[in-house]
């Protein structure tokens, strides 16, 4: 039967979709092990308190409960919750992380006992019968008062609330200064976010005595990296427990970290020999998981009177929440300080991040995680730059774009870029929105009282991660390699085994793509296993849009390997050489005698009956692969947004979104787009409507979804997409990273197009109507 | 709003076993279920817990962000927001439902096609909830289906490949002419 095996650069439909359109998705929180009890957490209204005692007796008392543990209860049991980023040269100070709080609470919600019971209400009635004393101490949520003298300190181990110290700088920064004609400078202030995958966080632990085999099904983007973890917290052997992450609903980066809770329901799991459950509920994930962004940053650009940017300075705090997250060092500066030159030919710059304790949730990787609060700040300053210059914003990006024929292009900022074309995605998405005669339309509009906006927003990005050699240079605890075994069965199907765990960037279709291109198979007949610590590779899982560049060329290789392996076993079938063998259509044939064929079906039965192999080669057609790539990738892109803004009420509307992205060789274009929209959106929630806000006391008052303003349909644009082609050079498909561009672009396109409509230089995110309205009610 | 209710046996009492439950009796997905369930049980928590059909999600328990979102007598409810004793006597439709015989349903269909969902935990609701704009209005504009489904918070498509979805789904179902 013909087929078509052209594959790789189709929108082939998602395998994963029936699935989840028929309800049979298989989530976390869908699981009920029979003899299932379930865990709920004591957690604390306060911000920041001493703990006097803690009286369990009555929630004991409770027919049904089964146990209830204090911090007391764990000691020698589940030790403290490990940071896995420990940056270099910053003098990072790690304060103990409890499983539960010991002593003192540093912020609200932070747990202090768990509950076991028969029934979830039971274990919520119970919650309420734990008694805790607490003798409040003082609060501090914003870093600027947390770092002042004489702030209350949170952690004995850092005084002065400050977790690190990192500084990054490239060129001659005082120079570059000491020689411009103008220097513009302003503060940004980059809000605290609740990333709200819309599946909330859960976990089901089982121990088998028999065996004594702990397993874990959890809401995690990297499987492994729990299991890693879980074995040093609970002191229990790594081969002795298998995480399973099933289905998983969103991510966002919430999902990497490895949190306290999580090591606990293992513990009870183990202590009481029946399945335990925890499912957080929305208000819980608003205080328990972590957070995103939060930083205040002070910056300054060094420029010439012709716009030329000579050098750019950043001072950064950071929030960092009350104890240090799996990645959280990591985040605010190695993934943030290299990207803030972005996509220009910069000389000099210098970054210099405090890493600042409070008394707030932990703050972590949120999709773009370091990159959106870089971008932001260039290009919002670039644009202030303009502004000041009264130059085009087109204008100057065009004059300080790095050329696209200087790629390999090494940064001052001590990066290598890949490959590139700035100039090429910003004449495009100028082109594509009509860019003369809207700013045409604007300067009348601006005649008759119209104010309307049109924002830039030109993007680099680096992702991919990564090469373990650097990565764990930066104190990064884990080889960013990929992993993958490829697998023909006796009847030519095929499976794929991947270190990656995709939780909707709709990798099991991509994957079974690149398998299908390389080995000539259907799509339908591959299918790709993830996120089982059991059954796949040891694998780094799916963030830092590193699982296709990263994971996905790894199964490239293994592919490429299988097909080495088959047409060895062609060859000795056909009685041929194998340089006279070639691969069509699943196929070696002979060339000049197409009847002399194999079909990779048939090779796949005789590498498994194995009576007739080449000398020297083993039976079965499998490869497993092991891929390091020797850089990261740099997607990158110009994104523009047109508003308009009603002066009467300062109600911003968008009427365009362009994005026009280049993430190198595309393997599904509907998917890639997909994660363009979702990425754009995410972002522009940011510039438009979600902020964490804490009261005095270091409540979360956005902690529901009535507080906390997540778009919806209505408020979320059209979003017209186009790309451009520029393969990266170094990775076995020339692809780059699709899953943070979207939200790494968006914010400061919407930005700097308000502030375009209105004539300002800033106004901080989210633009709220009444923002816009004070600054228009001053002009 | 006025719906109507059918009743699925009317001679039927409130029984109350022992423990406080009450015995109730929902025709869901066309299958009729007599449970004993406690006053304070959820809609949505029947539905998962007590007879396992898991495509319904929980994801905030406010009412806000209609995943758990089903059809109730043909209108879109978030069962969330619920509980299982109202359901007392009423048909529900949920995502399982949909599909007949190993078919996807033609709104199925057109969420597949136009990418309206990446990681699914949504989708059930989002699928419903549009379902309920199709079965009164089979050509509504963008704005129409946006509303129709800002009751149900996605993370992951923007919505643009929702709406898209459903637009089709839209065509798809539309009674053909001549």
């Amino acid at each position: 039967m013909a087929q078509t095996t052209k594959v790789f650069g189709e929108s082939v439909l998602r395998k994963e979709d029936d699935r989840f359109l028929t309800g049979r998705g298989n989530f976390v929180a869908d699981m009920l092990p029979p003899g299932t009890v379930f865990a709920k957490f004591v957690r604390s209204p306060y911000a920041h308190a001493r703990i006097g005692s803690i009286n369990t007796a009555k929630a004991r008392r409770l027919p049904g409960v089964l146990d209830v543990l204090t911090a007391q209860d764990l000691k020698d049991q589940v030790g403290d919750i490990i940071t896995a980023w420990a940056i270099p040269n910053a003098n990072l100070k790690t304060p103990a992380y409890p499983p539960l709080a010991r002593e003192v609470v540093r912020y609200a919600g932070e747990a202090v006992a768990v509950v076991v019971a028969e029934s979830p209400f039971i274990a919520e009635n119970a919650l309420d019968l734990v008694e805790v004393e607490y003798d409040s101490l003082p609060v501090v949520t914003d870093v600027e008062t947390a770092t002042k003298k004489g702030g209350a300190p949170i952690h004995g181990d850092a005084p002065d609330n400050v977790a690190f110290k990192w500084t990054l700088a490239g060129g001659d920064v005082d120079k570059a200064f000491k020689e411009a004609d103008v220097v513009v400078s302003q503060r940004f202030v980059n809000q605290r976010l609740q990333p709200t995958a819309m599946e909330p966080r859960a976990a089901i632990a089982q121990f088998e005595p028999g065996t004594r085999e702990l397993t874990l099904h959890v809401t995690s983007q990297n499987p492994f990296v729990h299991r890693l973890v879980l074995s040093i917290v609970l002191k229990y052997p790594e081969h002795l427990i298998h995480v399973i992450a099933p289905d998983v609903g969103g991510g966002f980066g919430s999902k990497i970290p490895v949190y306290p809770w999580e090591a606990i329901v293992c513990h009870l799991a183990m202590r009481l020999g029946r399945p335990v459950k925890w499912v957080e509920d929305r208000m819980e994930n608003y205080v328990a998981t972590t957070h995103g962004r939060d930083h205040v940053q002070y910056v300054d650009l060094a420029a010439k009177k012709d716009g030329t940017i000579l050098g750019i300075r950043a001072r950064v705090l950071a929030n960092l929440g009350a104890y240090l997250s799996t990645a959280a060092p990591g985040i605010p500066t190695i993934l943030f300080g290299f990207m803030v030159g972005g996509c220009y030919a910069i000389q000099a710059g210098r970054v210099e991040v405090t890493g600042v304790f409070t008394n707030t949730t932990p703050v972590d990787a949120y999709r773009g995680a370091g990159r959106p609060e870089a971008l932001f700040l260039l290009e919002r300053i670039v644009d202030i730059l303009a502004r000041k210059l009264k130059k085009d914003p087109a204008d100057i990006r065009r004059k300080n774009f790095i050329p696209a024929d200087k790629f390999p292009y090494a940064t001052a900022m001590g990066l290598t870029y890949d490959s590139g074309n700035y100039a090429g995605t910003l004449e495009k998405a100028l082109d594509k929105v009509g860019y003369e005669k809207l700013r045409k339309e604007q300067a009348e509009g601006r005649r008759k009282g119209k104010l309307m906006g049109i924002g830039l927003s030109t993007y680099v990005e680096i992702c991919g991660l990564g090469p373990s050699a650097v990565v764990t240079s930066t104190g990064f605890a884990g080889g960013l390699w990929g992993a993958s075994t490829v697998r023909l069965h006796p009847t030519g199907k095929a499976t794929v085994y991947t270190g990656g765990h995709p939780h909707g960037q709709g990798e099991e279709t991509t994957f079974a793509q690149i398998v299908g291109e390389e080995l000539g198979l259907p799509v339908v007949d591959v299918d790709v296993v993830h996120g089982d610590t059991k059954l796949t590779p040891y694998g780094q899982g799916t963030y830092g849009s590193r699982t296709t560049a990263v994971e996905g060329g790894s199964i490239a290789l293994s592919a490429r390997k299988v097909k080495d392996k088959a047409r060895k076993i062609a060859a000795h079938l056909l009685e041929a050489r194998e340089e006279d063998l070639e691969f069509t259509d699943g196929k070696f044939v002979v060339k000049g005698s197409p009847k002399a064929a194999k079909t990779i079906q048939e090779i796949a039965w005789a590498a498994y009956m194995a009576g007739n192999m080449p000398k020297g080669v083993e039976p079965v057609l499998d490869a497993t692969t092991f891929y390091d790539p020797t850089n990261f990738v740099f997607p990158f892109g110009c994104h523009i947004c047109v508003v308009d803004v009603d002066r009467e009420t300062g109600q911003v509307k968008i009427r365009r979104y362009v994005a026009v992205d280049d993430v190198g060789n595309q393997i599904n274009p509907m998917i890639v787009e997909g994660q363009v929209h979702g990425g754009v959106l995410q972002g522009l929630a940011q510039a438009m409507l979600e902020q964490s806000v804490y009261d005095e006391n270091g409540n979360l008052l956005t902690n529901s979804l009535i507080e906390y303003l997540v778009p919806t349909a209505l408020e979320a644009p059209r979003i017209e997409t186009d790309s451009t082609v520029t393969p990266s050079p170094h990775n076995p498909l020339g692809v780059k990273g699709v899953g943070e561009t979207g939200t790494i672009a968006s914010s400061q396109a919407y930005v700097n197009a308000v502030c375009d409509a209105v004539g300002v230089d800033h106004i901080d995110m989210p633009i709220t109507p009444e923002k816009v309205w004070r600054v228009l009610q001053k002009k | 709003m006025a719906t109507k209710r059918k009743k699925a046996s009317p001679k039927r009492k409130s029984v109350r076993p022992e423990n406080g439950s009450h015995m109730i009796t929902v025709a869901v997905n066309g299958r009729k279920f007599t449970r004993a369930v406690e006053p304070r049980v959820l809609l949505v928590d029947f539905i998962r817990d007590d007879l396992r059909l898991t495509g319904t999600h929980v994801g905030c328990d406010t009412s806000h962000c209609g995943a758990c979102t089903v059809l109730l007598d043909g209108r879109a409810v978030k069962s969330c927001t619920m509980l299982a004793v109202q359901a007392d006597g009423r048909e529900i439709t949920t995502i399982e439902g949909l599909s007949e015989h190993g078919r996807l349903h033609p709104i199925q269909e057109a969420f597949k096609a136009h990418h309206g969902l990446q990681c699914g935990f949504c989708t059930p609701g989002v699928v419903l909830a549009a379902l309920e704009l199709l079965r009164v209005e089979n050509a509504p504009s963008e704005d129409r289906i946006r509303t129709a489904i800002s009751g149900n918070i996605c993370r992951c498509t923007g919505y643009q490949g929702i709406v898209d979805s459903v637009a089709a789904a839209g065509e798809m179902m539309r009674p053909r002419k001549g």
